[in-house]
């Protein structure tokens, strides 16, 4: 003898994005904060000491941000005409940032007046960083040369012309205080060693490189130009690891999170795209509103901060992680005595008298085990489950279907009743895994309720909007038979072109077809 | 019999039990035995042991009715088609005495108050269709083989079915129903009441009779109704004043109903398989057992109301404590109405697989003839009731040696058929299939035809299954890997080719043996496809007709291509001309080739007669021809491998050798072939005739038992010859002490000098045998009271052959005892018919 089987409710395979981890990670964000700039922000950069105040580069202007803050804390607004890459150093005091004007200014985040000036470049520098020892800063600007300065003497060490194009993106090694990379429009990164004349190594990126990351082990580059990110081993002389084309638009900024495990990528085709820096895959990707200029992640990867050609900053913060520890508490006890003598392993000798489980049925398996149809599907209609779990009013109304009892049960509905009815299937019958259901219940409830149809506004309004769902859903249907028609013929012209059969299906007459005549 | 050497079509799977309803034995409560009709055989099962004890055969048409002599419980009537009604010892399976009555016996009634008289249903002479019940006077003849001729008639225009006729209390009156007719006849007043239900009186409703049965105290009596109401009929006695009530649960026809032993109760059941319990005749108290499986056909009660059976329209007897607990069941080859999914053989245990419950899968091993277990597919409540359209399974396939399971199921819906394509996991820790993959609507018409190709030498990624469907096309499937480590699973199908031919239907599809090829067949046309590329590489056909069937060949002749079409011809293709080797005409329903040899079985139907047609696509004429195979259509055939090899000694016969061929029936009827005799077959069955070892051991015997065994070890040890121990053992005396309950012994005094005396050796032994004998006598006579002729002309014989075994004893052992001891139980009663 069985017992009751409950009704089977399908499943469907979720399409598009799965949830994993990484998506659940990212996706716990607040909705961001939008703060219109003066320019297109060149740069964004984070403090790396707390409170981790953040430097935006906009038009000719540094605002410093506060971790909350939607007005900027700080201003830096002595320049002349465009500011360019206002960097951080490592104990967050200093704050360097070229210009337009092929100067390079060194500020102190409590002062206004630069504490240096260093005059080299005759073109705007767009890049400027500090080497790991604090005490000297490089530079690239567009007349194709990559400075070396000093701070306490505010001049220049070195000057390297190695570049045949502008130097639009560089970054200093952590580990070792007198290597720092850039990276040009020539195509090329050059890494450089501040204890030689000229570069040690040259990378051939093959697109203007926007933008350039070294790992915080230093023996890896990522590099970005053009559509492409690539990932180099430094240590094995430069070459290519792995190389990325997840973006269909220039890749301007490259960003590591602070556990350096993921790599984010911001580009001109509005993403923002999280590679694993283990098997390089996209793990998620952010979308945004306009093209991406810069992108800064803040240590422990609390705010997200991204910045727009069109001036907009973007601030997402992380949603406080919940806890509920108070209730925890008061379940502890009742939870001790809930497994009390369950984790009693039977020695050999003892006799064990299994309890049978009790099976908990859900309400409508209950009323469907003893054919009570009408309440049944009433049970299904009721909001919590129509509106959240579809596919187990429309199981329960394909169950009624299969046993000869759906009419009886659509039956005798009164008009509010048959407005939620009619509510449900208008919005669900254009849906591919409920429509062979609900088209037999929009039928039976056609049939039904014909007759009462005119004598309730309410209702028609509701057959009204079934009827526009339809006709919509047909229109739709149509649509796509001409698009799979015109893709037919590109695809029969695709077949002629080779003369293997690729094609999978309707490929007649491709093949020879050979016929023994029946001889005996 | 069969000449030595041709081969015999031997019926298995158990035949139908819908025959009649089952019977309780009487006797003691402690060892019950149902008996029950199950095809020509009337099957002994005991109820404690789960076990079938005794198949009793003898019958040459269908048993019609069982009925437990009201006189003597140890003895059975049971009546059949073929006109015979039989007496039997069901202890042992002896038929005692068979009565020849001539014509058809439908049904059959014993009833305590006629003395030497049973009641059986007739048809009536020159009209069709018309039934007469019957008595008949059983003869007190001294043969085995007696006429039954002294027939009187009791009723006229009854019921053929044993559920349209009761008897009453006492069997003061009978009552028989048919379509709105209620007949009481009173045997002393030998008055006759007619009633009739009016058909009008009910809109829409069927009222007329479906069964009757009797209050076995009071004058009531309770019929069923096509309806699904349930009267009570009272005082009907008069022809006017009589009184009904009206019981109503059922929504469907009630199949049968029972009362229980003082009456109380009353047990119905119909379609929609639950057993009903009415408590005092009222309707407002009653019990249910819900969901019992399939719809019930019949319901008996044991005597002593303590136990009540269902029988089933699926084959199947499910046994019911008195309150309503399922107990237990008994189960063969469960009989769905169709078997879609066609004949498989697991080959995992080798069982055959095929329809079973509705929605389920039944895995029925051929070797022990038994139900392995059932699988649940559709995983759907099933509500019984005509005319739905239910969901069922319509075709089955294995893979990889039993890993992978692929069914199909589908509504009887022709418009709109909900298919679904379920791929199974075999889960070796639960030892059973775990659904791996399901996909809605994988054609988007009905599925033809289902295979996997399954090549050892490719591995585990070499797995594909190719599915045909009316919407023409076929849809070759994959196994595809999980990327994502959080999956629950990591393989997964999914379609990976689409291929039609000139929008035909396809019907059949076949792998080559070594997996390269695959053949589907498109109504007329064969096509053959490159599995690799997914290119057509050649067609073929054989017009006029479609193609029914096709296979290729194996081993040898694997570059063959073999198909039978509509018109009723065989064509053997070759591969590698791309020619017709030769063409049959044969109107072949089934072609199945042998996985383990070259052969292939082809079935014919023609002119109302199944043939057999085993050949080897190589050559043209068939090695094997066996005409006449059975009268019934042969649906379905499956050839199951053998464990090890039989020795064959028939050369032509050597196709048999490695696997068995079976058979399936449109009756449903399984069949094979053997070369072994009757005999033969039969003997392990025959083991089981020892009841006495079926019985439980008593505490007191494992006791003994113990020490007995510590006694013998130490005697052997001591090299003291081991014949006292081992007759201590076999002596009756202690056997009967040991095996009877403590409850029932008599006085410890009254058994100390058998006792005794059976421990004694040599000289003594002999009589302490006699001794015991004599005990077993005793009962033996208290329970043969009725025909006394019988059991002294056995007394006789048994005396005699007493004294012959007393002299031998010391020197026979245990088995050759067994033995005597069967013999004498034997039926020596025609001696004194000379």
């Amino acid at each position: 003898m069985a017992a009751y089987k409950p009704v089977v409710v399908q499943a469907c395979p979720k399409l598009g994005e799965r949830i994993t981890q990484d998506t659940l990670y990212w996706r716990g964000y607040k909705t961001p904060v939008q703060i219109k700039e003066f320019g297109a922000v060149n740069k964004i950069d984070f403090s790396p000491v707390p409170p981790y105040n953040y430097a935006v580069t906009a038009s000719s202007r540094i605002h410093i941000y506060g971790r909350y803050s939607q007005e900027p804390i700080k201003t830096f607004s002595r320049f002349r005409d465009a500011a360019y890459c206002a960097t951080y150093r490592d104990d967050g005091r200093l704050l360097a940032a070229g210009s337009e004007d092929g100067s390079v200014c060194l500020f102190d985040v409590s002062g206004k007046a630069p504490l240096r000036q260093f005059e080299g470049h005759t073109k705007p520098v767009h890049v400027v960083g500090f080497l790991s020892d604090k005490y000297r800063i490089f530079s690239g600007g567009d007349d194709y040369s990559s400075n070396l300065w000093d701070i306490p003497s505010a001049t220049e060490i070195i000057s390297y012309s190695e570049h045949t194009d502008y130097v639009r993106c560089g970054c200093a090694s952590k580990v070792n205080a007198d290597v720092f990379i850039t990276g040009s429009y020539d195509h090329t990164v050059k890494l450089f060693d501040a204890r030689t004349k000229s570069s040690v190594m040259t990378i051939e990126h093959g697109h203007p490189v926007e933008s350039v990351l070294l790992f915080p082990s230093g023996g890896l580059l990522v590099s970005a130009g053009g559509r492409y990110v690539k990932v180099w081993d430094v240590l094995k002389g430069g070459q290519l690891l792995v190389s990325l084309k997840n973006h269909h638009k220039t890749v301007t900024c490259l960003c590591l999170n602070s556990s350096g495990q993921r790599l984010l990528s911001g580009s001109l085709d509005r993403h923002v795209k999280i590679y694993s820096t283990t098997s390089y895959k996209v793990v998620h990707s952010f979308n945004y509103a306009t093209s991406i200029l810069s992108l800064a992640l803040s240590p422990e990867d609390e705010t997200i901060v991204v910045g727009m050609t069109n001036g907009v900053l973007n601030i997402k913060h992380r949603k406080p992680e919940e806890k509920n520890e108070n209730s925890q508490k008061k379940r502890q006890p009742a939870y001790r005595t809930y497994v009390k003598g369950r984790t009693y392993m039977p020695k050999q000798e003892d006799f064990c008298v299994s309890k049978p489980v009790k099976r908990v049925l859900r309400k409508y398996d209950k009323l469907l085990r003893s054919f009570q149809s009408s309440k049944a599907l009433d049970a299904v209609l009721e909001p919590p489950i129509m509106l959240h779990t579809p596919e187990v009013t429309v199981a329960v109304m394909q169950e009624l279907h299969r046993r000869g009892t759906l009419r009886s049960a659509l039956a005798g509905r009164d008009e509010k009743q048959v407005n939620l009815l009619l509510t449900f299937v208008a919005r669900r019958v254009i849906e591919p895994r409920f429509t062979p259901v609900l088209v037999t219940v929009a039928d039976m409830i056609t049939d039904i309720y014909q007759p009462v149809v005119g004598q309730s506004a309410i209702v028609d309004k509701q057959f009204l909007k079934l009827q526009q769902a339809i006709g919509k859903e047909i229109d739709y249907q149509e649509e796509l038979l001409e698009v799979l028609g015109m893709m037919d013929t590109l695809f029969a012209t695709f077949t002629k072109k080779r003369d293997t059969c690729l094609e999978e299906s309707k490929s007649n007459g491709v093949t020879e077809i050979i016929e023994t005549s029946p001889n005996y | 019999m069969v000449a030595p050497g041709a081969l015999r079509v031997v019926r298995c799977g158990g035949s139908a039990l819908g025959g009649a309803r089952a019977v309780f034995s009487a006797d003691s409560k402690q060892v019950g035995y149902l008996l029950f009709a199950s095809g020509d055989f009337v099957k002994v099962y005991s109820v404690s042991t789960e076990e079938t004890l005794l198949l009793m055969g003898g019958h040459a048409g269908l048993v019609t009715g069982i009925q437990l002599n009201p006189h003597n419980h140890m003895q059975l009537y049971s009546s059949s088609l073929d006109g015979t009604i039989k007496l039997w010892d069901f202890m042992d399976g002896i038929p005692i005495k068979t009565f020849t009555v001539g014509s058809k016996l439908l049904a059959l009634y014993a009833v305590a108050s006629a003395e030497d008289s049973v009641f059986v249903v007739i048809p009536k002479k020159g009209e069709r269709d018309t039934f007469q019940l019957v008595s008949v006077k059983l003869t007190k003849g001294a043969g085995q083989d007696l006429e039954g001729k002294e027939l009187s008639v009791v009723l006229d225009g009854v019921g053929a079915s044993m559920k349209h006729i009761a008897f009453g209390r006492e069997g003061a009156y009978v009552v028989s129903v048919k379509d709105v007719n209620l007949q009481v006849y009173f045997f002393k007043q030998k008055l006759l009441n007619r009633f009739s239900l009016n058909t009008m009186k009910t809109k829409g409703g069927d009222n007329r009779f479906s069964c009757v049965m009797c209050h076995p105290t009071e004058d009531c009596i309770a019929t069923g109704h096509a309806d699904g109401k349930i009267r009570l009929w009272r005082n009907f006695h008069h022809r006017k004043e009589y009184t009904y009530s009206t019981l109503h649960w059922h929504h469907d026809i009630v199949m049968d109903l029972a009362f229980s032993l003082e009456g109380t109760r009353l047990l119905s059941g119909g379609v929609e398989s639950v057993l009903v319990q009415w408590h005092n005749e009222s309707s407002c108290q009653k019990d249910f057992l819900p969901r019992l499986g399939s719809p019930i056909e019949y319901i008996s009660m044991s005597s002593d109301g303590s136990l009540c059976c269902t029988l089933h329209e699926d084959n199947r007897i499910t046994i019911i404590n008195s309150n309503l607990r399922f107990s237990r069941s008994i189960q063969g080859l469960i009989k769905s109405k169709d078997v879609k999914t066609g004949l498989v053989v697991d080959p995992r245990t080798k069982a055959l697989v095929l329809n079973g419950e509705p929605g389920h899968l039944q895995f029925y091993s051929t070797q022990t003839d038994q139900q392995l277990f059932s699988l649940d597919i559709v995983q759907r409540q099933h509500v019984h009731q005509a005319g739905l359209k239910q969901l069922d399974l319509v075709k089955v396939a294995f893979g990889a040696q039993g890993t992978w399971l692929a069914t199909v199921e589908e509504s009887e819906e022709v418009t709109d058929p909900e298919l679904q394509l379920k791929l199974w996991f075999y889960n070796e820790e639960t030892q059973s299939f775990k659904l791996n993959t399901r996909v809605n609507t994988p054609h988007d018409s009905h599925i033809t035809d289902m295979c996997f190709r399954d090549v050892d030498e490719l591995g585990e990624d070499s797995l594909i299954l190719v599915t045909t469907g009316r919407d023409c096309v076929f849809k070759v499937w994959v196994m595809v890997e999980d990327t994502d480590p959080e999956a629950q699973q990591s393989v997964s199908w999914s379609c990976d080719f689409v291929g039609s031919y000139h929008n035909y239907q396809a019907t059949n599809c076949c792998f080559s043996e070594d997996g390269s090829l695959l053949a589907v067949s498109f109504e007329g046309t064969v096509t053959v496809w490159d599995s690799l590329t997914w290119d057509l590489k050649c067609t073929f056909c054989h017009p006029p007709g479609n193609i029914r069937n096709i296979c290729f060949g194996r081993l040898t002749c694997s570059k063959y291509l073999v198909g039978a079409t509509d018109y009723g011809f065989l064509c053997c293709w070759n591969l590698l001309t791309c020619a017709l080797e030769w063409s049959a005409h044969l109107n072949v329903v089934v072609l199945q080739p042998d996985p383990l040899s070259e052969h292939i079985a082809a079935v014919s139907w023609l002119s109302k007669k199944s043939s057999l047609f085993v050949f080897k696509p190589s050559e043209p004429r068939p090695i094997y021809i066996q005409r006449n195979l059975c009268k019934e259509k042969i649906l379905l055939a499956a050839f199951v491998p053998r464990d090890e090899p039989e020795v064959i000694s028939s050369e032509k016969h050597l196709w048999l050798r490695k696997s068995q061929p079976f058979f399936l029936t449109d009756t449903q009827e399984l069949m094979t072939l053997s070369t072994k005799s009757l005999e033969e077959r039969l003997t392990p069955s025959s083991k089981q005739l020892a009841v006495e070892e079926s019985l439980p051991v008593t505490p007191f015997s494992v006791l003994l038992g113990k020490h007995r065994r510590q006694q013998a070890q130490e005697d052997t040890d001591l090299g003291k010859p081991l014949v006292h121990s081992k007759q201590e053992q076999a002596s009756p005396a202690v056997r009967e002490l040991l095996h009877t309950p403590a409850h029932v012994l008599p006085s410890a005094s009254f058994l100390c000098t058998i006792f005794i005396n059976s421990l004694l050796i040599s000289k003594e032994n002999k009589s302490a045998e006699e001794v015991a004998d004599e005990v077993e006598m005793e009962s033996e006579k208290a329970e043969d009271d009725s025909d006394e002729e019988d059991v002294t002309a056995m007394e006789q014989e048994d005396t005699s052959h007493m004294e012959f075994l007393g002299e031998m004893t010391c020197k026979l052992s245990k088995s050759q005892e067994k033995e005597l001891r069967k013999i004498r139980k034997m039926d020596y009663s025609w001696i004194a018919a000379f």
